[in-house]
């Protein structure tokens, strides 16, 4: 591999890392303070040790996700010097605003961890309120800067420099609402049905435990909205991407000729060579209808464009099915919870479903990460610099990228194990609540 | 405006060391734990910085994304430049974090806190070594080469010794505050190890000092031949004794106080002394400074941002710092 595959190895991987914490960091906060609201109103024991279950979760959760987000803003110049040179006056501020989220969620995160004895009910739970909005803040300004890598502005290209610098433009390009949107809509999804997984297998083998069933109950509220939100958020997006970035809708539908009324294809191969998509399942009309809402419009082609500007159409329309096919899935999944949750009651098979489905969301989330910025290539900034133009002059690469894969295979396990535990001691929790109430 | 969010960048480097310094400096007392109140002392670093450390950790994070935001020049040749350290420092913040992490859920036994203590401790002498050598790297300025010629620059005496320099400091700064957070014999297991790691200040800043004369010349202009430079001096001598009386006479908010104090002038004489300079001799801050709308729009943000922050900080230490806690 180059020097510059290694680094977008690298980046890649910690971002791949660092977008599961951080998912969880914004959505599980909430799940937390929900329930502890809920306990103060109803009083109810299984909520509060639901409460303080889901916090020592997040706990793990957050320190792993501050210090891999510290890589991340130390390695966007490590690896990508030309890029920060020239982007950072540009688009900064998302991030510096980032930082002061990042400062609201770790002090009240500390307070809401270690003063559930030491503040009062009303402050330790405005605590976790502000962790659960500053969550949702940083994954906001963080996902406002990648929109700007999508659709630039607030600058004007003059031989190779930006000039006329405007940070606030540049903060709220086009797209920004529809990108931003779908990010934590993802976040509230993913982490919602894998807690929702956990306590559903938990729940199939203690299917008298309240504790299960509160919990299922709250995570599948969040997720299920969430879920149900999402592809009405998936479709303002596709229009985004249709209108500012064509050639990367093309990728994601595998279209190489430019046609009126094109198919939606499900599945299938994407072929640069052949320049065509085989064996695919083609719904008539129905890409021009969803990127356009209407069924007659022209969708452009690939082969429109340059070879030397496609994205990897194999990796990107992938990437696209996968994330699709699951959040479809999961929007159903949702529906059926809702119905069964007016019956309030959740049967066995309906648990199994929802405990396989447990990591769906996390897989959607990182394949729509991946069609973005794999969508995005060969630019890191669209149409302004390519990758190859701010990757840094540092050799040996390798070596930093092995280290770090070797590190968050680590932290991974170990975090996963831990959180393991947590839930498996979490059945003794239940017992506890059941037997005092 | 650029030397106004210089001094910014200055600030959060002083909270960061003043704050997050301590918190590795807990852990490098963890590492040196001993005597029959071993973990007596373990356990009171790991309340001490429990709650606190992602805070302090966050100054961190303010002074990368201000760097880029308004000195993006300077952020990207440091970054080539200082690939080496800046990723070994890396890999001590995320080592240190999350095994502190890992440790406090870890199970409850002797042999897992251990291991997880031994990560914890090694990643916290880790952490503030590289990140001294990489203060020393910039103070004493790139070598003429391509920034990707240069990468071992930084492996010298100097940025070493200031290495070591930030590393005893921390470690120093860690146990005076705990005197002020323990009581009986484990208070007076931290004062000897204050004093013992004041020692140490002492002499790799002794030593540092000389090897800057060939080294970091602006740095040692700075401290010698500046306007300042006299009263700063007399300042931090003064604050350092200081420390040590205190500890030595047992007035322990008062060594805390003169410690900090002492730790923000070496900082801040840093800073002071290699202004106007973020990189010598290559990049000052007016060279490397964004445009005069993103400095404006940045300046504002940080106001607001401290106007919600400062008081939030003030109410998590009252929180766990407010009263005295009773020795575990």
């Amino acid at each position: 591999m180059t020097n510059l595959g290694y680094a977008r190895a690298l980046m890649g991987l910690s971002l791949a890392f660092h977008i599961i914490f951080s998912a969880v960091g914004v959505a599980l906060p909430l799940l937390m303070v929900l329930a502890e609201w809920r306990y103060l109103r109803s009083g109810r024991p299984e909520l509060l040790e639901l409460a303080h279950r889901w916090a020592k979760g997040a706990a793990i959760l957050f320190a792993v996700g501050a210090v891999s987000g510290t890589v991340i803003s130390f390695e966007l110049g490590l690896l990508w010097p030309g890029f920060m040179r020239f982007a950072g006056p540009i688009i900064g501020m998302p991030f510096s605003l980032e930082g002061f989220a990042f400062f609201a969620e770790a002090i009240f995160l500390g307070i809401y961890l270690y003063g559930w004895d030491r503040v009062s009910p009303g402050l330790h739970l405005a605590s976790g309120v502000v962790v659960a909005v500053a969550g949702a803040a940083s994954a906001f300004f963080v996902t406002l800067a990648n929109a700007w890598m999508n659709h630039p502005a607030g600058f004007d290209l003059v031989l190779g420099r930006a000039s006329n610098v405007d940070p606030l433009a540049a903060m709220f390009p086009a797209g920004w609402r529809a990108e931003t949107v779908h990010v934590l809509l993802s976040c509230y999804v993913a982490t919602g049905f894998a807690v929702a997984g956990v306590h559903a297998w938990l729940a199939r083998r203690q299917p008298e435990s309240r504790f299960h069933r509160a919990a299922l109950s709250l995570a599948l509220a969040v997720g299920g909205t969430a879920a149900l939100l999402q592809p009405i958020s998936g479709d303002f997006s596709a229009r985004n991407v249709a209108v500012n970035q064509p050639v990367k809708l093309a990728a994601l539908e595998g279209q190489f000729r430019t046609e009126r009324g094109a198919p939606l294809r499900i599945g299938g191969i994407p072929s640069a060579a052949a320049a065509e998509t085989r064996f695919s399942i083609e719904v008539p009309r129905a890409l021009s209808l969803l990127a356009f809402h209407d069924p007659d419009a022209e969708v452009r082609g690939l082969l429109e464009w340059p070879r030397d500007i496609w994205p990897n159409p194999l990796l990107v329309h992938f990437a696209f099915q996968v994330m699709v096919g699951l959040g479809s899935w999961l929007a159903l999944l949702s529906l059926a919870a809702f119905v069964r949750r007016r019956r309030a009651q959740y049967g066995s098979r309906f648990l199994l479903a929802v405990a396989l489905s447990g990591p769906a969301g996390f897989v959607a989330l990182e394949a729509g990460w991946l069609v973005t910025e794999w969508g995005r290539q060969p630019f890191t900034i669209w149409g302004a610099m390519r990758t190859a133009e701010a990757v840094t002059p540092v050799p040996s690469l390798a070596l930093p990228f092995w280290t770090f894969t070797a590190l968050y295979l680590f932290l991974g396990v170990v975090s996963g194990v831990l959180l393991f535990r947590q839930f498996a001691s979490t059945s003794k929790g239940a017992a506890l609540a059941e037997g005092s109430s | 405006m650029e030397s106004l969010l210089g001094a910014v960048v200055l600030g959060a480097l002083i909270l960061y060391a003043l704050l997050a310094g301590a918190d590795y400096g807990g852990g490098i007392l963890d590492l040196v734990a001993g005597g029959p109140r071993a973990s007596s002392q373990r356990r009171a670093v790991e309340k001490a910085i429990g709650p606190i450390w992602e805070a302090n950790h966050v100054w961190l994070v303010l002074v990368v994304v201000v760097l880029f935001t308004g000195f993006s020049e300077a952020f990207a040749l440091i970054s080539t430049w200082l690939f080496v350290p800046l990723v070994l420092l890396l890999v001590g913040i995320v080592l240190r974090g999350a095994a502190f992490t890992f440790r406090a859920y870890d199970r409850d036994e002797e042999s897992v806190q251990r291991r997880w203590g031994r990560v914890f401790a090694a990643s916290s002498l880790l952490a503030p070594l590289m990140l001294g050598t990489v203060v020393g790297a910039l103070a004493s300025g790139r070598p003429g080469l391509p920034p990707e010629r240069g990468l071992f620059s930084w492996f010298a005496p100097f940025p070493l010794l200031t290495g070591g320099l930030a590393t005893s400091l921390f470690a120093f700064l860690a146990a005076v505050y705990l005197t002020v957070e323990t009581e009986g014999a484990l208070r007076e297991d931290f004062r000897t190890r204050a004093l013992g790691a004041g020692a140490l200040v002492f002499l790799f800043a002794l030593a540092a000092g000389v090897a800057s004369y060939r080294a970091a010349p602006l740095v040692f202009t700075g401290l010698t031949r500046r306007g300042f430079s006299l009263p700063l001096h007399v300042a931090t001598a003064v604050a350092a004794i200081a420390a040590l009386s205190f500890l030595f006479a047992r007035r322990w908010g008062l060594a805390r106080i003169a410690a900090a104090t002492q730790v923000a002038l070496i900082v801040g004489g840093w800073g002071a002394s290699q202004y106007p300079y973020l990189v010598v001799p290559d990049v000052t801050l007016a060279s490397a400074a964004a445009p005069p709308a993103t400095l404006r729009l940045l300046l504002e943000a940080l106001a607001v941002g401290a106007l919600a922050l400062f008081p939030s900080l003030v109410l998590l230490f009252r929180v766990f710092k407010g009263r005295r806690s009773p020795s575990p």
